[in-house]
């Protein structure tokens, strides 16, 4: 650069860094895909038309409904348990928080499938549910199979085992909004229970959002489990197809899209909140990957808004 | 019952664990009266000031405001805590400004004026607003209801935390360093809206570093160092003729 471009203030036309690293792993990356959607292609044994002939039939279709039920049901329970258990926890309350403690340590200290097996078989331990005072007179008693069916035995234990993980993601959460929040709203006359709702649960969703919204999608997946107990989820109702069909790989692998066709939604749905809940808040870098990348400059390049695209993938040395 | 100091600290200790950064404070604040505390970091200023309004608890000695006791309760000779809400009651009496603002940030600024009056006192929300406004002219912002405090500047963060407070209506107002965390050219702006409350007749006790304001508008000055009061009085008389060592060594170094 002369010093009269300087002085003009002429932007700063520099070589770039060559990357032939890149070169080599997209090569690389380039030949084993290629394989891959060959062996697709001509290996019988994947059985594509299974997926064709099944993949929308009612049965899959009720089992997709059945999935996302016991998954939306699951969170349901593990939010509220899980910032009912948080706020516990921190109470000044030492009975409320060992109450919580415990909670947490058993529901996250057993497996969660042997808690399903345990939720279905209630039964064995408690035959009747009642209703009552307790050492008293009961009002009301029911079968316990009948009260607890296995899609509510279902959704009780991923549920509550969910509560367990929510209520550390909560307390983390709280813990995060700076005390001297707590401490404005306690000067202003604020009661614990005012100061908690109205100035430090708002506060702490920015932390909490990020990670519920991968419990979520871990949710989806782990519904799964409920297989074992009958539920007419996704894989039960895959399950009841290979039986009659024995194509067991080739369903498997169609179930298999529908949880990430389902995973992929949810996963969109998490950037958009994530990024409401970053918002203001420093740094949010780029994303770096090849989809993310291509996803962000067809949302920026619009007419006029080409260099705020450029600036912000980073992208605009390496062609 | 207006011979009743606002404030009255008799032997007033506060230890955290072993540490006691209260040793013994003894002073009174006169209603409509301004009373700063001075002193090294450490001395135990602010402590004092979160004591009064019940932030901290205190070991021993007795603490009033406006003739009642502080946190506790006195029946038969004996004293009894007060419940969480009779606290907060109390609390919501006195107003507190802190250093570093502490505004709601996910709260616009009227939001941040009208939640205590609205949700503490169940001022009906119309009024509240009203109120606030008033406030905010009061404190120079007229028109930036709608802003977030992110947006503002420290100085006008903290004259919103001061409306804030006065939103309240409040018999007494607290400031903990309100003008330590500025930039020096906004710490201006702040002094200026408490000497017009000051000049309003408010009762404050301010603890800051602020010579210029504590010899002009404060009633009183105080000057504490690890835990007690070493020297109290008119401000003109305790900056000019120190009668300690102690406190002609600190005005050596702030003046």
């Amino acid at each position: 650069m002369s010093s009269e471009e300087v002085a003009a203030g002429a932007e700063i036309k520099a070589v770039p860094i060559r990357h032939p690293g890149r070169w080599i792993a997209a090569a690389v990356i380039a030949v084993l895909a290629a394989m891959l959607v060959h062996s697709f292609v001509t290996n019988d044994n994947f059985g594509w038309s299974y997926f064709s002939q099944y993949g929308f039939t009612a049965p899959i279709l009720h089992g997709v409904a059945i999935t996302l039920e016991l998954t939306a049901a699951a969170m349901a329970i593990g939010i509220a348990g899980g910032v009912v258990l948080a706020i516990m926890r921190l109470s000044p309350n030492p009975m409320l928080s060992s109450v919580s403690w415990v909670y947490v340590w058993l529901f996250r200290g057993t497996p969660v499938l042997v808690q399903i097996l345990l939720w279905y078989n209630l039964s064995y331990l408690y035959p009747h549910l009642s209703l009552g005072i307790p050492f008293g007179p009961t009002f009301v008693t029911a079968d316990t199979n009948d009260v607890i069916s296995a899609l509510t035995a279902g959704i009780l234990a991923l549920g509550l085992n969910e509560a367990a993980y929510m209520a550390e993601i909560v307390r983390a959460g709280i813990l995060s909004v700076d005390a001297g929040q707590s401490e404005a709203a306690a000067a202003l006359g604020m009661t614990r229970g005012l100061v908690m709702r109205r100035i430090v649960l708002p506060q702490s969703m920015r932390v909490i959002i990020p990670p519920t919204g991968n419990e979520t999608i871990s949710m989806l997946k782990t519904s799964a489990l409920v297989s074992t107990i009958a539920v007419a989820e996704l894989l039960q109702q895959t399950q009841g197809i290979i039986n009659r069909t024995y194509a067991t790989v080739p369903l498997l692998l169609m179930a298999s899209l529908w949880y990430l066709a389902m995973t992929s939604i949810l996963t969109v749905g998490q950037y958009y909140l994530e990024r409401h809940y970053r918002r203001g808040s420093g740094f949010s870098g780029p994303d770096q990957t090849l989809p993310g990348r291509l996803w962000h400059a067809i949302r920026y390049i619009r007419p006029g808004n080409e260099q705020a695209a450029l600036l912000s993938t980073g992208s605009e040395h390496q062609r | 019952m207006s011979d009743t100091p606002m404030v009255r600290a008799v032997g007033v200790r506060k230890r955290f664990g072993v540490n006691e950064v209260l040793k013994g404070i003894h002073l009174e604040v006169g209603h409509g009266e301004v009373m700063c505390v001075i002193g090294p970091s450490g001395s135990g200023k602010s402590t004092l000031l979160r004591c009064i309004n019940h932030l901290e608890k205190i070991n021993a000695g007795r603490l009033e405001v406006d003739g009642e006791l502080v946190g506790y309760a006195e029946r038969n000779g004996k004293l009894h805590e007060l419940h969480d809400r009779v606290v907060a009651r109390k609390r919501a009496e006195i107003g507190m400004v802190f250093q570093h603002f502490n505004l709601f940030p996910h709260m616009t600024v009227l939001g941040n004026i009208i939640e205590a009056p609205c949700r503490v006192k169940g001022v009906p929300r119309d009024q509240a607003v009203a109120k606030a406004r008033s406030l905010l002219a009061q404190v120079g912002l007229e028109g930036r209801e709608e802003s977030y405090p992110r947006q503002l500047s420290g100085g006008q963060q903290q004259r919103v935390a001061i409306a804030r407070a006065l939103a309240m209506e409040p018999k007494l107002m607290l400031f903990d360093e309100p003008t330590s965390a500025l930039d020096p050219e906004l710490v201006g702006e702040v002094l200026a809206v408490m000497r017009d409350l000051a000049k309003s007749g408010m009762t404050m006790l301010v603890v800051t570093h602020e010579m210029g304001f504590a010899r002009e508008v404060g009633d009183k000055l105080v000057f504490m160092d690890e835990g007690v009061v070493v020297e109290a009085g008119a401000p003109r008389d305790v900056i000019a003729t120190p009668q300690h060592e102690r406190t002609r060594a600190f005005l050596s170094k702030v003046l």
